[in-house]
């Protein structure tokens, strides 16, 4: 049987898959010594092939096996080079998908959108080239009162059979057409832009503002009070905020509140909450009885409570900004340093702060 | 509205601390925005002697004092001339903050000699600007006391921002009958007693209706002696902010500031004839007493003499007829102008008098008569002189304005208004101690207080003094369950896509709604009516309301691009402003590279109209626009490139976006580079999704593969592809359930091929391939249809 121990030989031998091959050719090819072997089983007699049988399907068997095994050899070794070769410097970059943010403004209109939502107040919206009739005289500003030359108003230029408009001036002529479209009891929030003619380090000719206004039955100044301390410590996360209410004058209000919130120095930084000083945030008061009437609604029947504040400016003393300009430059540095990632969606069970 | 704390003392008898009175006055609602004393800055200086004065040794200028300033002698040198043995002066010790000079004082060296300390003059005090030598004291002056508490500078000065309703307030008075009402301390007495009148008025007056002047009140004063005021006077009025003048107009002025009261003095020698207060007339002119002539108008209330226009009334005086050193005879004028005359006057010709704030607020009509007297008094006391009766002139309307008004209280309505229980009592105690009386028919609001004019005004009037602190904080009623969604539909999409734009990694910017006028002007171009224009805009920069959000973001991608920025991806979400109403927009700008040059693709890519076209059709599915409906209409309009932009609509006439590559001559406008891209989704044109509950449709997966077919075709130049794959399927909506062009070929002036790679979803049993020929010849047929032919 030395051609059995040539042929393994040959098998452990063979270097690469082709030399298995003709190692395998010449046993169990067509040819093979292996395959003669077996044909010679055909004639032999039954005695014969009794003994030899199990002898030559032994060598068959010790050479198949032989065979698979020196491949499996000759494939890992080969994989194993392979891989040798195979080398990425994942230190690399990979490719990059650019991040973009939800600007400051519209992350806090959304914030307020949610706290005021669990309180009952429905978003809404009005134009901002406003009629003079919704932006004053509705509001109690008849033509020559003198808080109208405080509002340093922008006006359009006149277009034909057209009343005159200007720039709204604060978001108050929307709590106007809230009433008018929905009635009352009425609970909104109506933020947006509005325009003043005032430019300087605190002031920008366009910003945000929020309204919000409440008319029912039986509204008093203590709901308001009540109201604004619920907002700021939902808005501002904490619960050390304080408030104080000062009479003041608007003419679409009486009585009228400007509303100061507590600030403290944290870091070196004044922040909102604690009571080392006050800092005027919101206006406020009770909807003066004419402006419900000119809304449409009685005001023996209807009173309520109507606040306003500016959103760039609940935005800075949130998240820390210091130059409201910066707000309108679109400068994708800014935008990315203070905006906000598109899933940091304000939800109350997650909190509204980002 | 500046005022001192010895000045409120004349009006309040109060034993409250400086901390006290501003606090509440900051709860009443008169908000202190500043306490300033300026003793503060002058604590350190003391009252000193000069003991001896001798030459310095080395300097000729330069004295050597012996100062005693409460501790014995100590040797100062000093360089003003009028030092000198035994005078009395103000001492600054080391470590002394000089303000006027804005160095601190150390012991030192002066030419050899050691100098321990320096004597101040005015200047170095800031006390005034006389430098000529140091201060002298009286020589009663006691050594070693505080020099501010010694000359009366120990005086907290109260700054408060008063709001437009009070006009009460401008007056020292009407702040301290606030503060006695609040209940700190209480309001002093101050009779008038009318003068003697020693003539006649020689002046007539008068008050022509419609004037914008309803009263004035004159009284002639003969044989005055005008000079500088007394020290008291003229320190109250620097302490406020006021120049010193002269008696006369400094009377004038105390009693603006003392009462709300503006009076006004003529030199009566200058006047021609009488006085008449009447609307000006075209081409009159006069010389204000700021030095500035101003020409009058119809509109303005006026008050002139025989000869000519003397002064605006109740703004500003004349030139001509102010009073001077000279003055010895003068008339005096005690007028009531209507409120919104004044303001209207005031702001056309830009004048800001301490008048003028006080009349268009509305002064009180009541005390004309009174007012006269006591300015009489004040002008004998301090100028002598012989006073006449006095005359008061007033419009038809005079007792219309005059007459008492009254608003009635529901005593349940503060509690009911402002939250807080207030007895009946003190409520009405309350408005008596604010100088309202109570009548049959309501209460009646004192003269100075025109803005009372309902129930709501007396609430408020209870509620701040009884203190805004003391309302109760009321939960609002809570609707039961959990707090219902408020968000319409058009929040809740631009919600959506805003959120879906910064995902998809876009920037967003909030840019001015107002633009330049010929950055707006092309993309207007194709608006039927003009834009809106602002008739005073704050700069040319920012006049017309912008009728598309792409200027904004074209700057500010140019500004980023300046800074450095290789790639700008922004978008804005915001309005339109259309003749036709303001229009709720998306706007997208792509600017620099798309990828940026890297170690695997090498190149850096910039962007491509078809970048656009992703974002556009991302943010589109993302608030559930028919996305698979739309169709491509070449060529988005003059700001675009016309042949590398499109809109995409449901139909021609319901347009949903624009998108594409800016128009070269748009992007050099800009200075951005071309090739610069963008979009605009016009929201407001996104059909409402249709809602039919939450449950979706019922989900079958296909049991049997799909199979997927390719098909090239050469097709005519012109040819939209997405023509062609909408044709293709249409050629079987049961069977053809995708069509995607996966290659396009055209070699060098050979023709244009299109490879389209078609789904077929069989549903009851697998296909045939004599079914498959079918819908491929259907497919073919479609295309043929086109123009295009099968590839061979």
């Amino acid at each position: 049987m030395s051609d059995v121990e040539q042929t393994l030989g040959r098998i452990a031998a063979a270097g690469d898959l082709q030399a298995l091959d003709a190692a395998r050719v010449e046993a169990l090819g067509k040819n093979g010594w292996v395959t003669a072997l077996l044909k010679t089983l055909g004639g032999m007699t039954p005695d014969e092939r009794q003994v030899r049988g199990p002898e030559i399907q032994g060598v068959r068997a010790r050479v198949t096996e032989a065979i698979a095994e020196r491949k499996e050899q000759l494939v890992s070794a080969e994989l194993e080079r392979r891989l040798a070769t195979e080398r990425l410097d994942l230190s690399l970059p990979a490719p990059e998908r650019p991040q973009g943010t939800v600007h400051p403004v519209s992350q806090v209109m959304d914030e307020l959108a949610e706290i005021f939502a669990d309180l009952g107040f429905a978003v809404a919206e009005g134009p901002e080239i406003e009629t003079d009739w919704y932006n004053f005289t509705a509001l109690n500003m008849p033509e020559s009162h003198p808080a109208r030359a405080m509002h340093d108003t922008f006006y359009c230029e006149p277009r034909d059979g057209e009343p005159a408009r200007v720039l709204r001036t604060h978001t108050s002529p929307v709590q106007i057409r809230a009433m008018e479209k929905h009635g009352a009891p009425l609970r909104v929030i109506a933020p947006g832009r509005v325009y003043r003619s005032d430019s300087d380090a605190t002031h920008t000719p366009m910003f945000h503002q929020v309204e919000g206004i409440v008319i029912d039955r039986a509204i008093h100044l203590g709901h308001l009070k009540w109201t604004l301390e619920t907002f700021l410590k939902a808005f501002f996360e904490r619960d050390d905020i304080a408030i104080r209410m000062r009479p003041s004058y608007f003419p679409f209000t009486e009585p009228s509140a400007e509303v100061d919130v507590g600030w403290s120095m944290e870091k070196g930084r004044r922040v909102v909450g604690g009571q080392e000083g006050w800092m005027e945030v919101l206006g406020s008061g009770m909807v003066h009885p004419r402006v419900i009437a000119a809304a449409g609604l009685d005001p023996n029947e209807w009173q309520g409570f109507a606040f306003g504040t500016g959103i760039d400016r609940l935005a800075m003393l949130k998240y820390g900004m210091n130059d409201l300009r910066q707000f309108f430059d679109g400068d994708i540095r800014w935008l990315k340093h203070y905006g906000f990632a598109a899933l940091a969606i304000p939800t109350l069970s997650a909190g509204v702060g980002a | 509205m500046k005022f001192t704390l010895s000045w409120l003392y004349d009006h309040l008898d109060t034993e409250a601390s400086v901390q006290q009175i501003a606090d509440k006055l900051t709860a009443i609602g008169l908000e202190v925005e500043e306490v300033t004393n300026p003793a503060e800055a002058l604590a350190p200086f003391v009252v000193a002697e000069v003991l001896t004065a001798e030459r310095h040794p080395q300097a000729d200028k330069l004295q050597v004092l012996s100062v005693d300033a409460g501790d014995g002698p100590l040797q100062v040198v000093c360089g003003a001339p009028n030092a000198r043995a035994g005078m009395k002066g103000v001492f600054g010790p080391p470590g002394a903050y000089v303000p006027g000079s804005g160095f601190t004082l150390k012991v030192a060296a002066i030419r050899g000699v050691e100098s321990n300390g320096m004597m101040c003059s005015v200047r170095e005090l800031e006390l005034g600007d006389e430098h000529d030598g140091i201060i002298e004291l009286p020589a009663d002056a006691p050594v070693g006391q505080s020099f501010a508490a010694f000359a009366g500078l120990d005086d907290p000065v109260f700054d408060i921002a008063l709001t437009p309703n009070r006009p009460d307030c401008l007056g020292v008075r009407g702040i301290a009958r606030d503060l006695a009402a609040a209940g700190l301390g209480s309001l002093r007495e101050q009779p008038i007693r009318p003068v003697e009148s020693r003539c006649a008025n020689p002046v007539s007056i008068h008050v022509e209706d419609g004037s914008g002047c309803h009263a004035f009140a004159g009284r002639y004063i003969r044989r005055v002696t005008n000079g500088p005021s007394p020290e008291w006077l003229r320190k109250r009025l620097i302490a406020v902010g006021l120049r010193p003048i002269s008696a006369l107009v400094d009377i004038t002025n105390f009693f603006s500031i003392d009462q709300a009261r503006p009076l006004h003095v003529y030199d009566a020698a200058k006047l021609q004839g009488g006085i008449t207060a009447r609307r000006g007339r075209t081409g009159e002119r006069f010389v204000a007493l700021n030095d500035k002539e101003y020409e009058v108008v119809s509109d303005d209330c006026v008050i002139a003499d025989d000869a000519r226009v003397l002064g605006l009334g109740g703004v500003i005086g004349g030139e001509d007829t102010g009073v001077s050193e000279g003055t010895t005879e003068v008339l005096l004028e005690c007028a009531w102008f209507d409120p919104e005359t004044i303001g209207a006057a005031g702001r056309r010709h830009q004048i800001h008098t301490d008048a003028r704030a006080r009349f268009e607020r509305g002064a009180d009509p009541l005390v004309l008569e009174p007012m006269v007297e006591a300015a009489t008094a004040m002008i004998l006391e301090l100028c002598g002189g012989e006073p006449s009766q006095i005359t008061l002139a007033s419009a038809a309307d005079w007792a219309d304005i005059t007459v008492p008004r009254f608003v009635p209280l529901r005593p349940e309505r503060v509690e009911s208004l402002a939250g807080v229980h207030i007895p009946g009592d003190e409520q009405a105690a309350i408005l008596e101690r604010l100088g309202f009386t109570l009548e049959t028919a309501g209460w009646v609001p004192p003269g100075w207080r025109p803005d009372i004019d309902g129930e709501a005004d007396l609430v408020e009037e209870i509620a701040r003094i009884h203190g805004f602190d003391r309302v109760p904080a009321t939960p609002l009623e809570r609707a039961p369950g959990v707090a219902r969604p408020t968000a319409t539909p058009s929040q809740r999409m631009e919600r959506r896509v805003r959120r879906a734009a910064a995902a998809r990694g876009l920037d967003e910017a909030v840019t001015w709604s107002f633009i330049a006028e010929e950055e707006a002007a092309p993309f207007g171009r194709d608006l039927q009516e003009p834009a809106w224009i602002l008739a005073n805009p704050i700069s040319e920069d920012m006049k017309v309301m912008r009728p598309s959000l792409l200027p904004g973001l074209l700057a500010a991608a140019r500004r980023n691009l300046d800074r450095g920025a290789s790639s700008v991806r922004l978008f804005e979400l915001g309005r339109r402003y259309l003749p036709g109403g303001e229009k709720p927009t998306v706007g997208i700008l792509l600017a620099g590279e798309a990828i940026p040059r890297d170690w695997q693709s090498g190149k850096a890519r910039p962007f491509s109209p078809y970048d656009a076209k992703a974002e556009v059709l991302a943010l589109l599915d993302s608030v559930g626009a028919p996305v698979a409906n739309l169709q491509v209409f070449a060529d988005a309009g003059p700001t675009w490139h016309p042949g590398r932009s499109a809109k995409l609509g449901l139909g021609p006439k319901t347009i949903v976006a624009s998108f594409g590559e800016m128009h070269p001559r748009v992007a050099r406008r800009f200075d951005v580079p071309a090739g610069t891209q963008a979009a605009e989704i016009y929201l407001d044109a996104i059909p409402a999704q249709r809602t039919s509950g939450r449950a979706r449709p019922a989900f079958t997966p296909p049991a049997l593969q799909a199979i997927t077919r390719d098909f090239a075709f050469v097709v005519p130049l012109e040819l939209a592809a997405d023509q062609l794959v909408r044709a293709i399927r249409g050629a079987d909506r049961a069977l053809i359930t995708g069509a995607r062009v996966f290659d396009r070929y055209q070699p060098e002036g050979g023709e244009l091929s299109l490879a389209v790679e078609i789904v077929l979803q069989p549903t009851e049993k697998t296909l045939t391939e004599a079914e498959i020929s079918a819908v491929s010849e259907r497919i073919v047929g479609a295309a043929t249809k086109l123009g295009a032919r099968l590839r061979s």
